[in-house]
């Protein structure tokens, strides 16, 4: 089995580290087994990278970790001082939105439903206006406030969802993909900000991505996954292993944005 | 309390088209039902559901006829039923299937509404049943206004407690989990929502129009809107214009009063396409 956990633990003890454990996640949609028996420990000021094939499950990973997609098996999170155990706050940016582009959803729109109890077709107040600013400071997108979501460029629409994501401060946070269909531009300053925040805020971050230049970059671990954990470690040890070897190379995989996103970019 | 809002309307209101019993409660259930089209359509829109919301007209439809057989004197409480059973089981198959959800919205609707006129027919008493096709506003009494204002207060609550949650998922379910929203019951909620307003309502506006009351408003007010709350405010007054407008046109015309009504809300979309922001 590929339950190759780097870290032996007894109990459940982060040696006065704070931590997040996945243990045991499978997830089976109709007959087909998606994710088996997946074990994941993170230690927090950590950016551990999920790569794969496309239909690897890593998608299905973060959602079954947010609890969107029924699943077997734990999520464990502790704090450094060992106060607080049960369920981390999770922040989630996720691949894409499902909405036309035309749709009147302001960013402060999307901000105050995820964190005003007001209505927000009903209220809008300085305040909470202010505080959505605070919020997009973090990735210098407070111009975009007013802006329609629909009329966001790829990138900024990402840093928009990151600091969403970051409003309330998350113990785990989960990118999926985010920077499929954005310039190499936005994409160093993506990671960029993602890098600081790691540092920063102490945060345990789990980056779906398929930028294996950036992930040898940013990532202090990477987890090689195709419906199970097939490798994990630092970014050189599982780059050059014998098993990523054989699912990229053989598969003629593009460094960059492999086809299942490749047309993301909305129009404006 | 009915007859002090008639006095009200006498006062308000000194024209001939008023002074009608049936013309003050249609007037009535106008401005209850209007908004809960413009109210619930900016959802229906936002989340791609105009087709869900057409196969959820013909359950309504089907719960009607089933109404009849049973025998309940007012079959519109088993159809309230019925299209709720319905709307349950579509959303639940939609969550649970990994089919093209169009194509399963499709087989329950046609089925629904051959279902329905099967047993309409059964007889050859269908044309009892006619109205409910094209629907007749000025056919309403003051007790379905009051049975309106319970449901319209109902579904008013449920807009200020759950809307930021709905938009949430609306907009992607993942993240609305990471927020914890229960996702499945919410959508389970607003389209039950939906079904009730949809039965109440298809007795007055009728099958073949129902729809395009939920629709239009919200589609114009989205061309016009730049947030949440212009968009939401646009589509309440888009069909409460439309409804005011289209009764009493029809009332001077002689038309059909659901249809007038959808008639005045497709010019004001049309009019919405120049205020379209690319």
């Amino acid at each position: 089995m590929a339950n190759n956990n780097s870290q032996p633990y007894v109990g459940f003890s982060c040696s006065g580290l704070c931590c997040t454990k996945i243990e045991g996640f499978s997830v089976t949609v109709g007959r087909t087994k998606i994710l088996d028996d997946v074990n994941i420990h993170i230690h927090c000021g950590e950016l551990t990278a999920i790569i794969g094939p496309n239909g690897a499950g890593k998608s299905t990973l973060l959602k079954a970790i947010l609890g969107d997609v029924k699943h077997t098996g734990e999520l464990k999170f502790l704090d450094e001082k060992g106060l607080r155990t049960g369920n981390p706050l999770i922040g989630y940016v996720p691949q894409h939105l499902n909405f036309d582009t035309n749709t009147p959803l302001s960013v402060m729109d999307l901000f105050n439903a995820c964190n005003s109890g007001a209505p927000v077709w009903l209220f809008k107040t300085k305040k909470s206006r202010e505080r959505v600013r605070q919020s997009l400071a973090i990735a210098k997108a407070e111009h975009l406030v007013d802006k329609k979501l629909g009329n966001l460029s790829g990138g900024e629409l990402q840093r928009v969802l990151l600091c969403l994501a970051l409003d309330p401060r998350p113990d785990l946070l989960l990118l999926d993909e985010p920077v499929s269909g954005i310039d190499p531009k936005g994409l160093e300053l993506f990671y960029g900000i993602v890098s600081d925040l790691r540092k920063k805020y102490d945060l345990s971050i789990i980056l779906v991505s398929h930028d294996l230049n950036l992930v040898k970059e940013h990532a202090d671990r990477v987890i090689l996954l195709n419906g199970k954990v097939l490798e994990i470690g630092t970014p050189e040890e599982v780059l050059n292993s014998e098993a990523f070897n054989e699912l990229f190379r053989l598969s003629n995989y593009c460094k960059r944005n492999d086809s299942d996103n490749g047309e993301e970019v909305p129009q404006s | 309390m009915m007859s002090g809002l008639y006095d009200l309307i006498d006062i308000i209101l000194p024209f001939q088209w008023a002074s009608h019993m049936f013309m003050k409660n249609a007037l009535l259930a106008v401005l209850l039902v209007t908004p809960l089209f413009g109210l619930l359509g900016t959802m229906v829109v936002n989340n791609r559901m105009a087709f869900f919301s057409d196969a959820l007209g013909h359950g309504t439809f089907t719960g009607i006829a089933i109404g009849a057989i049973v025998g309940l004197v007012n079959p519109v409480y088993a159809a309230v039923i019925f299209s709720v059973v319905f709307a349950v089981i579509i959303t639940l198959i939609k969550n649970f299937s990994r089919e093209s959800t169009d194509t399963i919205i499709g087989v329950f609707s046609s089925l629904a509404i051959a279902l329905g006129l099967a047993i309409m027919s059964f007889g050859g008493s269908f044309n009892k049943y006619s109205s409910y096709l094209i629907g007749d506003l000025l056919s309403i009494t003051s007790k379905e206004i009051a049975v309106l204002a319970i449901v319209f207060a109902a579904v008013i609550l449920i807009w200020i407690l759950l809307f930021n949650k709905l938009l949430l998922t609306a907009v992607n379910t993942a993240l609305a989990a990471s927020r914890g929203v229960k996702t499945l019951a919410l959508d389970l909620l607003f389209t039950s929502m939906v079904a009730v307003v949809v039965t109440i309502a298809i007795k007055w506006v009728g099958l073949l129009l129902i729809n395009s009351l939920l629709v239009l408003p919200a589609a114009a007010a989205r061309n016009a809107a730049k947030n949440v709350r212009t968009f939401t405010l646009f589509s309440v007054l888009t069909a409460l214009f439309s409804g005011l407008a289209g009764l009493v046109i029809s009332y001077y015309l002689n038309i059909a009063t659901g249809a007038t009504i959808v008639l005045i809300s497709g010019v004001i979309f049309m009019i919405s396409l120049i205020f379209r922001r690319r």
